[in-house]
């Protein structure tokens, strides 16, 4: 198992939900990818992308200009 | 077999396009096959060098509006469409060009970025492509 990083900080609609369908296709089964961002929107619609792609979401932390999202593919 | 979106992209203004990009990048984020039919003003967009040459759908004011809008998503970090387009082709996103407006026009294949373009066809390609889509959208 290996854990991508994605970083998307001052990033902003549609590039982190972009960055991480990227992530998630290079990455193979039990593989975690942490994003972490600044953008509000992003925050909401990442975990909508990662229910659409049937992954697992593990954690969402910290406030909407500044989160953290952890997916294991 | 995956989820799909069809877009037909008819407009050629700038903010149109961004929808049309930003549209057709989230679908293929939350994991759908995206179709992109360019015609009429929209075809203009693949000319080389002219995804970004669109005036504004409104307050254009001969380009000052444009300008204005520019600066602001310049501001907001808004990407360009430049890099929305690479990101689509990227994720496996498909595009055709009408090849109606090519003959209007006087649109020669050449005159286009070929690269970007994954068929040239008229309204039966985009119909047999949108019948078995889930969202379909003109812009």
């Amino acid at each position: 198992m290996t854990e991508i990083k994605v970083d998307v900080r001052g990033q902003t609609c549609p590039v982190p939900l972009v960055e991480v369908r990227k992530a998630v296709r290079k990455a193979t089964v039990g593989d975690v990818i942490e994003v972490v961002g600044t953008h509000p929107a992003s925050m909401k619609e990442i975990p909508l992308a990662v229910k659409a792609l049937e992954l697992e979401l593990l954690s969402i932390e910290g406030a909407e200009t500044n989160w953290k999202i952890r997916i294991k593919r | 077999m995956a989820e799909r979106t069809t877009i037909v992209v008819q407009s050629g203004d700038m903010d149109k396009m961004y929808s049309a990009l930003i549209i057709a990048n989230g679908a293929l984020a939350m994991g759908m096959d995206v179709w992109m039919f360019f015609t009429f003003w929209g075809l203009e967009r693949l000319k080389k060098g002219g995804l970004d040459k669109g005036p504004l759908s409104k307050m254009h004011m001969l380009g000052l509006g444009k300008w204005m809008v520019k600066q602001r998503m310049n501001k907001a970090k808004v990407v360009s469409l430049e890099k929305l387009m690479a990101d689509f082709k990227d994720l496996g996103g498909k595009i055709i060009a009408c090849e109606m407006t090519m003959e209007i026009m006087g649109i020669k294949k050449q005159d286009l970025r070929e690269d970007l373009i994954d068929e040239y066809g008229a309204v039966g390609m985009y119909i047999d492509k949108a019948r078995e889509s889930n969202v379909t959208l003109f812009i």
